[in-house]
């Protein structure tokens, strides 16, 4: 099994996720992580989805999402040529003792505090998952009091847009009126 | 409808838009049921001079009778049905039609876009429901997306590898006021099948059919679609390659051509399953490799190369890894291979392969035994295909007589045979037959039923009979759900468990056909069999029904065990066929 990240174009409309989402879990594939998003054509979403399988059932899974007629196009994303990141919000113990020690590992790893109250801070670090499992290791003997993370965006490194060629509308003739 | 409306200027109901959007896309018959929220729309419908609207007696007729309509005519097949239990009891028709590909659109009323979500009086999340058994869905609450969303529904349900598409209106769209304008284009930016193949890839199929020694036309329910019967005989008389049809493709090729080894699979003949078993080359054309044809899919078909077909691109590769794909319509890809063979002039050495799959086919014919006493299952079967022709559309049930119609009637056109492969519905046969009539009048529509499939869907009769759709129904008789049967005779050590339906004490088919309005015949002995068919055959004011009462312990032959290898087909009850291994030296260059 290995990891991949695809990275599908679809119609911005209701029922799309539900679509999606429904097929992964009928053919029998584990969604690891999945994130959607409005893209720079209003019309447009776009979804990462991390998924943990074998080279043949992903490219059975891309197939079938392809037959899906809101899916416009999916790319799988090389984790080398591609930025990754993911967002975690951590209500962390931090009481006046251990509240410097809590702060030095937040500047470590260039994570953020946006919360503060008399007993835990709430820290927020963006990363990629190797990133944000090892800031939580160091947060960890703190005490975690809870804990969110988003599913992981991704886009190809360089110039290049995967949604610049493909959404060229192609119209196709309405079936004729009948006489 | 008036023409004004129609022009886009007068102000009409989202019900009148929706039915003048049904003629724009050419619907000349609708079979459904009316209520609660599909009602506004049955309003304007009474006006239409060109929709003829079918009155059925269950939703999940309406479904099939769709189905049969639109694989009896290739034009797409529309059903309708209100909300929650209508829209419900579409959904075995709609997933039969999806494992199918047959093009079909079903119009549901859905409750008002207020109400939905409060679970309302029949309200049931049918575009959530039916998404896995659709090729697409579409809920409208907006009257001003009526139009465009039946073009659409029209045209992917047509297009590409065809399936059902399942448009949900709103009871509240129905009923607002809106205006019709039908669209001259459409928008569907991620709905581009592909028909016509590479070029690359019809040379390199080419190259493999020239060095092949042992190829085979797996030919599947692709090419009946994509109305390339014509093309394939071309393919096939042109190469002399031999044929084996699946349940999906019986009638694509003539059953009576030389080449033709009849159909392979579960219950496929010594030939067919021997013909892709030793093949070095299997040339896919419009089939999927379904489990029932492959049997143990690591073993089927070992020494053969693949050149797979397909207008679904997630088909290939599916089940078996294809050396060759190629995306795109049979029809398409036929013609390609055809033109390409002949301008390059490739002469297969197949002769070898020919002499021995010829072997087999004679060596091992379908056939049957005669019980000393009784009915025979097939030959009544048999005879039905001698009687009413290569002409009539035949329509079945699923199971044994099912198996018995797909080898005994003798298919010579495409459209002929309609049946459900892929889902296995007991109960498509009486209204698929109906919907075939609709769309064929003039074609002798028979169904021929088994005892237990015939009571699950027999209601249609009563449609049939009132609105002068003469179908025939051959009913048989052998009292049990007889597949089960079998399966319990052979792997359950005859314990019959819930197999025994005592159906030729109850009902009494003969008085339920009366009852209905039809004709009523019966016939038990062999002798008896001609002169009933040809009295059924002459009865064309009102449908008929007639009970072949047959003997019960009859099997479908040849089987190969589920789960097992091909190579372990049965001709009869422990008998294994005996044939020499093909030669090994004739492998294919890839």
């Amino acid at each position: 099994m290995s990891r991949h990240t695809l990275s599908v174009l679809v119609e911005n409309k209701p029922g799309v996720l539900a679509r999606i989402a429904g097929l992964f879990s009928r053919r029998g594939f584990n969604i690891d992580s999945l994130a959607v998003g409005p893209t720079e054509h209003p019309e447009v979403s776009r979804m990462t989805i991390v998924v943990n399988v074998e080279e043949s059932p992903l490219e059975q899974v891309t197939k079938q999402l392809n037959k899906l007629v809101e899916v416009i196009k999916i790319v799988e994303l090389d984790g080398g040529a591609s930025v990754n990141r993911e967002l975690l919000l951590v209500k962390v113990r931090a009481d006046a003792s251990t509240r410097g020690a809590v702060l030095d590992a937040v500047q470590l790893f260039r994570a953020k505090v946006v919360d503060v109250a008399p007993d835990a801070v709430t820290v927020q670090a963006v990363g990629n998952a190797d990133k944000l499992a090892d800031l939580l290791r160091v947060l960890e003997p703190f005490g975690i009091r809870e804990l969110v993370q988003s599913g992981m965006v991704a886009v190809g490194r360089g110039s290049r847009s995967i949604s610049e060629r493909t959404l060229r509308p192609v119209p196709v003739p309405a079936p004729p009126v009948a006489r | 409808m008036s023409q004004q409306a129609a022009d886009g200027r007068d102000p009409v109901t989202g019900a009148q838009s929706l039915i003048t959007s049904l003629e724009a896309a050419g619907v000349t018959d609708i079979f459904g049921i009316p209520g609660g929220a599909i009602l506004p729309a049955y309003d304007p419908l009474m006006d239409s001079t060109r929709i003829r609207h079918i009155l059925v007696r269950h939703e999940q007729g309406a479904g099939h009778a769709a189905q049969g309509y639109a694989a009896a005519t290739g034009r797409v097949g529309v059903c309708m049905a209100t909300s929650g239990p209508g829209a419900t009891n579409l959904v075995t028709p709609l997933a039969d039609a999806h494992m199918d590909s047959v093009p079909m659109v079903a119009v549901t009323g859905q409750v008002g876009a207020a109400m939905i979500g409060t679970d309302a009086f029949q309200e049931a999340d049918i575009r959530g429901i039916t998404m896995p058994v659709t090729k697409h869905n579409f809920l409208v609450t907006d009257p001003a997306d009526i139009p465009r969303t039946i073009a659409e529904a029209f045209h992917i349900a047509s297009t590409g590898r065809p399936g059902p598409v399942l448009v949900d209106i709103a009871k509240s769209a129905l009923q607002a006021q809106t205006t019709f304008q039908w669209p001259t284009e459409l928008h569907l930016p991620g709905y581009r099948p592909v028909t016509k193949p590479h070029a690359k890839q019809i040379k390199e199929a080419v190259r493999l059919i020239g060095a092949a020694r042992r190829p085979v036309l797996y030919v599947g329910g692709g090419v009946i679609r994509a109305g390339a019967s014509r093309e394939l005989a071309e393919l096939a008389e042109l190469t002399g390659i031999p044929v084996v049809t699946t349940l999906m493709a019986r009638g694509a090729f003539p059953d009576s051509h030389p080449q033709h080894l009849g159909m392979p699979g579960m219950h496929g003949t010594v030939a067919a399953v021997a013909g892709l078993q030793k093949s070095d080359l299997i040339i896919s054309l419009g089939a999927r490799f379904d489990d029932r044809v492959t049997g143990n899919l690591d073993s089927f078909a070992p020494g053969a190369l693949v050149i797979h077909a397909d207008i679904d691109p997630a088909e290939i590769g599916k089940n078996r890894h294809a050396d060759v794909p190629i995306v795109g319509d049979c029809k398409e890809v036929i013609a390609d291979l055809v033109a390409l063979l002949r301008q390059q002039g490739v002469q297969g050495d197949y002769e070898q392969w020919v002499d021995f799959v010829a072997g087999v086919k004679k060596t091992y014919p379908l056939g049957y035994d005669a019980p000393d006493d009784g009915l025979a299952p097939q030959y009544v079967i048999e005879r039905l295909g001698a009687i009413a022709g290569p002409d009539a559309i035949y329509t079945s049930g699923v199971g044994q007589h099912q198996m018995w119609a797909a080898h005994f009637i003798g298919y010579e056109n495409p459209g002929t045979w309609l049946n459900s492969g892929g889902l296995g519905t007991m109960g498509y046969s009486v209204p698929a037959a109906m919907g075939a009539k609709v769309g064929r009048p003039d074609a002798t529509v028979w169904a021929i039923d088994g005892d237990g499939c015939f009571q699950m869907t027999n209601q249609e009769l009563a449609t049939c009979a009132i609105n002068d759709i003469p179908i025939k129904v051959a009913i048989i008789n052998n009292e049990s759900l007889g597949m089960v049967r079998q399966w319990q005779t052979l792997f359950y050590n005859e314990r019959y468990s819930n197999t025994d339906l005592h159906s030729k004490r109850i009902p009494d088919f003969v008085k339920l056909a009366e009852a209905y309005g039809c004709a009523g015949l019966a016939c038990e002995s062999p002798d008896d069999v001609d002169a009933t068919i040809e009295k059924a055959m002459g009865i064309n004011d009102r449908p008929v029904v007639v009970d072949f009462r047959v003997h019960r312990d009859a099997m479908v032959w040849p089987m190969v065990a589920a789960g097992t290898s091909n190579d372990e087909i049965k001709y009869a009850r422990d008998l294994a066929p005996q044939f020499d291994d093909v030669s090994d030296d004739w492998e294919v260059r890839a």
